[in-house]
Parts: C-alpha cells; sequence; structure tokens
C-alpha cells in the first residue's frame, strides 16, 4: 500500500486505497502504473500518442526531464508524479512549479520518492496536492508537516501573488 | 534599520516553534542526522570540530544597538563570552549546545532576529556594503531593495534544495564595497540620464575551489523587476546546476558550461512569462520598506569642526586613526566610523567580546542613532558620528581594544575560523593572521605601506576570500601537516581581480618572513604614491617570486 496523503478541497486525507503503482521492471501487475517518460511512450496506442485519447497510465517526471514535453499528452493523463530521488534534490519544486503555473495541470500532482514530514509543506506550496510519504515513516507525523508557516513572503505555484500584493500594508 | 510588521513576527517566531520541534525529533532519534543535516544547515547550525555553530543573520550586516546586546546576552550566557563577525555580515557563536538552539532563537525573535538561511542549499543572507545610506559617494541607498529581496528569498519553497548555495550582493555606489562581482548574483544599483532606477545584472561568480569573477548577464533592468529576473536566474539554476559533484554544483559551474549567452537566453525564456506577473514589484511595496531606512534627523553643522581639528593637529596617534579609520558622510559635520576587530595578539580577526558588543552599542547610541553595521571585512561601523566626538569615541574605542588604526592595511586581515574550528580546514588561520599581525606591529610602518588587503583561508572553500586579497594565504593540507600557499594581485571592489599562485607553499613559521620579503619588494619597487596592488598589476610577480624564493629561509 502507498503511503499517501492526499488534499481535497484543501483538506488532508489519508488514503487507504489508492491504486496506483510505481513501474518497475521486475513487476508483474495489473494494478495501474505509474511509468517513468521512455516506458509510458512505449506501451501508449497511438490514439493516446496523438493526444486523442485518454491514457490508462499515470506517468512519473525524473528530475532530469523537462515538464515541458509532456505538453502534448497533459489532456490525456490521468496523473503526474514527480521523483524526489533524495530530498535534498529540489528540482522537483520547480518542475511542480512549471506543470501547474505554466502548462496548466489540473490533475493529481504525486510527490514520490524521498518524500518527508519537513518538505511536505514546501511541496504543497509548489502545487503538490498528493505525497507518497516515505514508507519507513508515520502517516500520522507527516501530516504535521503540510502546514508549514502561515506567512509566505514570495509567491507559489498556489499563492502566484506575493505578500505585497496581498495586503500588506504600512 | 528595517522594522518588522506583524508578518515578520509570525513568520520567525513559527520557524522557532518548527525548529524546536525538529531538534526535540533529533534528539528522540526520530529523525537520522542526515534527514536532520539540511534542516539545521537551514536554520544557520553547523556541527563544528568541538561543538555546534549557530550563525545568525544579520541583514545587509545592520544592527541596532537592542539587537547587539542581545547578541552580547548569548555571547555571555551560552557561548564562551564572544562571538565571530563573518565575510558575510553575519555572526557566529562557536560553542553552543543542541538542547538550548531553540532557546537561542526565541530570544533572537524577540529582537527581531534569526538564523534563517545562513547555511545550506539554499539563497544565503542578502549583503551589501556597511556604509549604506551614507556613503558620500553613493548613488542611492541599496538597503530597501536588499531587504525586499531577502523576504522574498526566505522560505521561498521553490528554492530551498538548490544545487549549492546561493549568494546575492548588492551594491549601489562609486566603489563597490560588498565584492558583488564575486557572489552567485551581483546587483549594480544605479540611475540613468532620466533618473530611472536600474539594476546591472552579473551572474557566476564566487570563490570556493574554482574561482571566478561574475560576467554582466543584463544591462539596465527596471527596478520592479528584480524578484522576476532573480527568480527566472534561480529556477535555470534549480533545474540545470550539477547536482553530482558538490564541487561542480554552485551556478558559475553552470555558466561556464552554458556560456553567457546560453545561459542569458535561457533566463530570458523563463522570465519573459512572469515578468509582468505579480511578482513585479510596486511603488507602494517599495516605499512601505524604504520608510524604515528614512534618514535619521542629523543636526546643522558646519563640515569642518574646531575641537576636532585641534585634535588632529596635537594627536599623532589620533590623526592616524582618522587617516584610516573614519568615512566621509554625506551630511556636513558627520562621519562613519570604522571600529577594528583586528588588534593583533590579543583577538582573533572578526572576534568580539560580549563586554566590547554592550560598549559598541553604548556608543552608537551616545555618539550615533542606535545603529550599528558590520562589514564584510568583519569589522564593525558606527555610520553617524558627529565630527566632534571623534576623539572622545576614539579613546573609549582606545580603551576596549577596538581602536586600532589599521583599516585597509596589512594587518586588517580577513580570516576565517580555520582549523581551530572548523571541520572542513585543512589548516589553521588564526595562529597565521595573529603571527602576521605580531610582526608588523609598527604602525607607522604600516601606514607608510598603505592600502594592503590580506586574506587567509584555511582550506579550498575560500571563507576568507583568500583569492581577492592583494596577498592571498590558503592553508593546504601536504602528508597531514599545514602549509600555506600564496596568491598576489587579487582584489575585491570595481576591480574586481583574482590573485595569482606565486609557488610552491611555506610552512606556518616562514610565514610572517614570506610576508616581509613581499613588502620589501613592493617597498623597493613602488612609484611615489603607488599603492600595493598598482605595484603588482605594473611589475609582475616575478620580483616578488625572485624574493620570496631565490633568498635562502633563514
Amino acid at each position: 500500500m502507498n503511503n499517501l496523503i492526499r488534499l481535497s478541497d484543501g483538506q488532508a486525507l489519508i488514503v487507504a486505497d489508492d491504486p496506483w503503482q510505481l513501474y518497475d521492471e521486475n513487476l508483474v501487475t495489473d494494478a495501474a502504473l505509474i511509468l517513468p517518460l521512455q516506458q509510458w511512450r512505449e506501451r501508449q496506442p497511438a490514439a493516446v500518442l496523438a493526444g486523442q485519447a485518454i491514457s490508462r497510465d499515470a506517468l512519473l517526471l525524473q528530475a532530469n526531464d523537462d515538464p515541458e514535453t509532456l505538453q502534448p499528452w497533459l489532456a490525456s493523463l490521468p496523473l503526474i508524479a514527480i521523483d524526489f530521488p533524495s530530498f535534498r534534490d529540489g528540482r522537483g519544486y520547480s518542475q511542480a512549479y512549471l506543470l501547474r503555473s505554466r502548462l496548466g495541470w489540473r490533475g493529481e500532482l504525486r510527490a514520490v520518492g524521498d518524500v518527508l514530514r519537513d518538505q511536505l509543506a514546501h511541496m504543497r506550496q509548489c502545487g503538490f496536492d498528493a505525497f507518497a510519504v516515505h514508507a519507513d515513516k508515520s502517516l500520522a507525523d507527516a501530516l504535521k508537516g503540510l502546514a508549514g508557516l502561515s506567512v509566505l513572503y514570495g509567491r507559489s505555484a498556489i499563492e502566484p501573488r506575493p505578500l505585497f500584493r496581498r495586503g500588506r500594508s504600512s | 534599520m528595517y522594522h518588522y510588521d506583524e508578518y515578520d513576527r509570525a513568520l520567525v517566531r513559527e520557524r522557532v516553534v518548527q525548529f524546536r520541534d525538529q531538534v526535540d525529533r533529533r534528539l528522540s532519534g526520530e529523525l537520522s542526522e542526515e534527514e536532520f543535516l539540511p534542516l539545521r544547515l537551514q536554520n544557520g547550525l553547523y556541527l563544528q570540530k568541538h561543538a555546534y555553530m549557530l550563525r545568525v543573520a544579520i541583514p545587509y550586516g545592520t544592527l541596532s544597538a537592542k539587537q547587539l546586546r542581545a547578541l552580547a546576552h548569548i555571547a555571555q550566557v551560552h557561548d564562551r563570552g564572544y562571538g565571530h563577525f563573518t565575510t558575510r555580515q553575519n555572526i557566529q557563536f562557536n560553542w553552543i549546545e543542541l538542547e538550548r538552539v531553540a532557546d537561542i532563537l526565541d530570544w533572537l525573535a524577540e529582537h527581531d532576529m534569526h538564523a534563517i538561511q545562513t547555511s545550506g542549499n539554499c539563497v544565503r543572507n542578502i549583503t551589501t556594503e556597511a556604509f549604506a545610506g551614507v556613503a558620500a559617494d553613493e548613488w542611492l541607498d541599496p538597503r530597501p531593495l536588499a531587504e525586499i529581496l531577502r523576504q522574498w528569498s526566505t522560505i521561498n519553497p521553490e528554492f530551498l534544495f538548490l544545487p549549492r548555495k546561493f549568494k546575492i550582493a548588492l551594491c549601489a555606489a562609486a566603489e563597490d564595497r560588498a565584492a558583488v562581482q564575486v557572489h552567485d548574483i551581483g546587483l549594480q544599483l544605479y540611475r540613468n540620464e532620466q533618473d530611472q532606477l536600474l539594476l546591472r545584472v552579473l551572474v557566476g561568480g564566487g570563490l570556493g575551489r574554482t574561482p571566478m569573477i561574475a560576467q554582466p548577464l543584463r544591462e539596465g533592468l527596471a527596478w520592479y523587476d528584480v524578484l522576476s529576473y532573480v527568480e527566472a536566474i534561480l529556477r535555470v539554476y534549480n533545474r540545470h546546476g550539477r547536482r553530482d559533484n558538490k564541487y561542480k554544483a554552485r551556478i558559475k559551474i553552470l555558466v561556464k558550461a552554458m556560456g553567457i549567452e546560453a545561459f542569458a537566453d535561457e533566463v530570458e525564456r523563463e522570465w519573459q512569462p512572469i515578468k509582468d506577473g505579480p511578482a513585479q514589484l510596486c511603488d507602494e511595496e517599495y516605499q512601505r520598506v524604504a520608510a524604515s531606512f528614512r534618514r535619521p534627523v542629523y543636526a546643522e553643522l558646519a563640515s569642518t569642526d574646531l575641537d576636532f581639528g585641534t585634535h588632529l593637529a596635537q594627536d599623532q596617534a589620533f590623526a592616524r586613526w582618522v587617516a584610516r579609520n573614519v568615512l566621509a558622510h554625506q551630511v556636513p559635520g558627520y562621519a562613519s566610523v570604522l571600529l577594528s576587530t583586528k588588534p593583533g595578539l590579543s583577538a582573533p580577526p572578526g572576534d568580539v567580546t560580549a563586554a566590547q558588543m554592550t560598549s559598541v552599542a553604548d556608543w552608537s547610541e551616545r555618539y550615533g542613532f542606535g545603529e550599528i553595521r558590520v562589514s564584510h571585512e568583519q569589522n564593525l561601523v558606527l555610520p553617524d558620528v558627529r565630527k566632534r566626538d571623534l576623539y572622545a569615541l576614539w579613546r573609549e574605542a582606545c580603551a576596549a581594544g577596538l581602536g586600532t588604526a589599521n583599516g585597509g592595511l596589512l594587518t586588517d586581515i580577513i580570516a576565517c575560523p580555520g582549523g581551530d574550528f572548523c571541520a572542513l580546514a585543512n589548516a589553521k588561520s588564526i595562529p597565521i593572521a595573529q603571527a602576521i599581525q605580531q610582526r608588523f606591529d609598527d604602525l607607522d610602518y604600516l601606514h607608510d605601506l598603505g592600502a594592503i588587503s590580506l586574506n587567509i583561508s584555511g582550506c579550498m572553500n575560500a571563507c576568507g576570500h583568500h583569492h581577492i586579497g592583494n596577498i592571498g594565504i590558503l592553508g593546504v593540507d601536504k602528508n597531514g601537516s599545514e602549509w600555506y600557499q600564496f596568491t598576489l594581485g587579487g582584489s575585491q571592489g570595481q576591480q574586481a581581480a583574482l590573485g595569482k599562485v606565486i609557488g610552491p607553499s611555506f610552512a606556518a613559521e616562514e610565514v610572517p618572513r614570506v610576508i616581509e620579503r613581499i613588502v620589501h619588494t613592493y617597498v623597493d619597487y613602488r612609484e611615489s604614491g603607488e599603492s600595493f596592488f598598482d605595484t603588482v598589476q605594473r611589475i609582475g610577480l616575478e620580483p616578488f617570486k625572485e624574493r620570496v624564493y631565490t633568498e635562502a629561509m633563514a
């Protein structure tokens, strides 16, 4: 089972019945898969690749991938996951920002990989709405990391206006 | 001084609560050291050789008297009675217990201070020059934009896990006293002929293992575009900077690999979609922040003061101090004063005791408007002193050990804490600095030599900025013993240049002799009024090498 938290109407919920499984070449399964770009492309029928049909597979964006390459299929994807190979690798934050703010992705954006409590609030700010928390960690603890601080000086994917455009007065 | 409002206070307080919880989870074992490491670094907490070190942010080097007293209190109660001012205008406490960090942060928060992002792979303390707002050669005050950038970069969720640390500096005067050309981003603020406020953006400067002077990235950027433009640079860096090798992870390596034109194109592509969006600064916000930096109400004074003139004529030691440690001010009858933290044997460069901090706070109120600056040369500055008070201040500073007349001279050494404290160092810095200061303790001679910057780093990370010292000393490890490599011809400021290595390194005890020979060479070759840097530029390294290496070390 995925150790998953999902935001729904601003509420954080622990998801017990998540159907998605990360692709693993050794795994034989009928489950719905989250696949890296190359494997995803290989498995798609022509209609999906042409942007004319919905895909049954979700896509895993790896840290080196350019979110813009997903543009032709954004309307076809059921879910996009972004991989954090290490929690110290911050590329996923910019990828998420670009997917949400520039490419207009509105579907589920899930953080996977080395996803830990103390980074959840930053991920949420950058547009993630689902968090597959590291398997060793408690979800109840991780939930405490979602809120973060009440003040954001700058801006983010979910709050595009910096504080000075949100009614901060002298 | 920037005045905190309820948002600033809430952020700092909540961050303390959050960090207290993170420390508790580390102490209980819930967080591994590996998981805790970036969290504590993002809050300025290092693990050094002997203990934790806490680096407290002093945004663009500006402190109130009250804040300096609060730092003195930390030195007194939680440390061993002193603090160390750094080349990034911050202060470090070297003997901190992990269990007490959250209480120290609470105390800082009560005084509108914090340790946020003074370390870690994120945007660090924004720096500018110590004489901002008062320097006679200033075009405009860089502090409002520095503060706006500080806020924008504080816990900016997208940019907390960059490939490497990220340093931004601003200057806005004829002379660059903020070393902007050796920063990841250097911003030079100026007004054009139409009186528009513009920025020249430099990128990819830095010292460390691969020292580089920053390259011009954009000319004439409107001030209100600064946040979106820096955001675009950071996004390009965050996505494309190297993460496989920490020594190749700074933005300078990316800029070099891509080439400045390709890098500029990539930034432009990233910037166009956001430049006219909500990140664009507005005049209202600029004015809100700038209101904190309004000039104090200066007295109307004559530009010359009779008593001051009399003391200058009668007291040679005072005159010497004025020549090196008193700087011209924008307002007639006032001056800025540099309090040297480089007295020689009695204290390592940048170290200031709690009692000294308290005295400086008192002087800032008695002789100024209750404000203190930290210079990137690790000295303290009182920005607004009446000329008529200079003599009294000087006498007090001398009594307190802060009156050494060596601003910009050979003994005004910039040095990192080195092997005495730092776990990364290859060699010690402090004893080297002190041995040099001891050898050159004749102030008349030092004044005759004039401006010579001497920088010492205990390792390649170059915290002592040795590459940009006129004389640079780098500690290196040779088969487990400590050796020192010399560079000459480095410079900070508008003429920023990296020094060149003169040859094989020396043992610690040889260092003062080497400096002596370098200095003698300069004295022999200099033309009337020629500075050390200019002489090195004119005659090259050969005469120095010859003197240093061909005469046997006796």
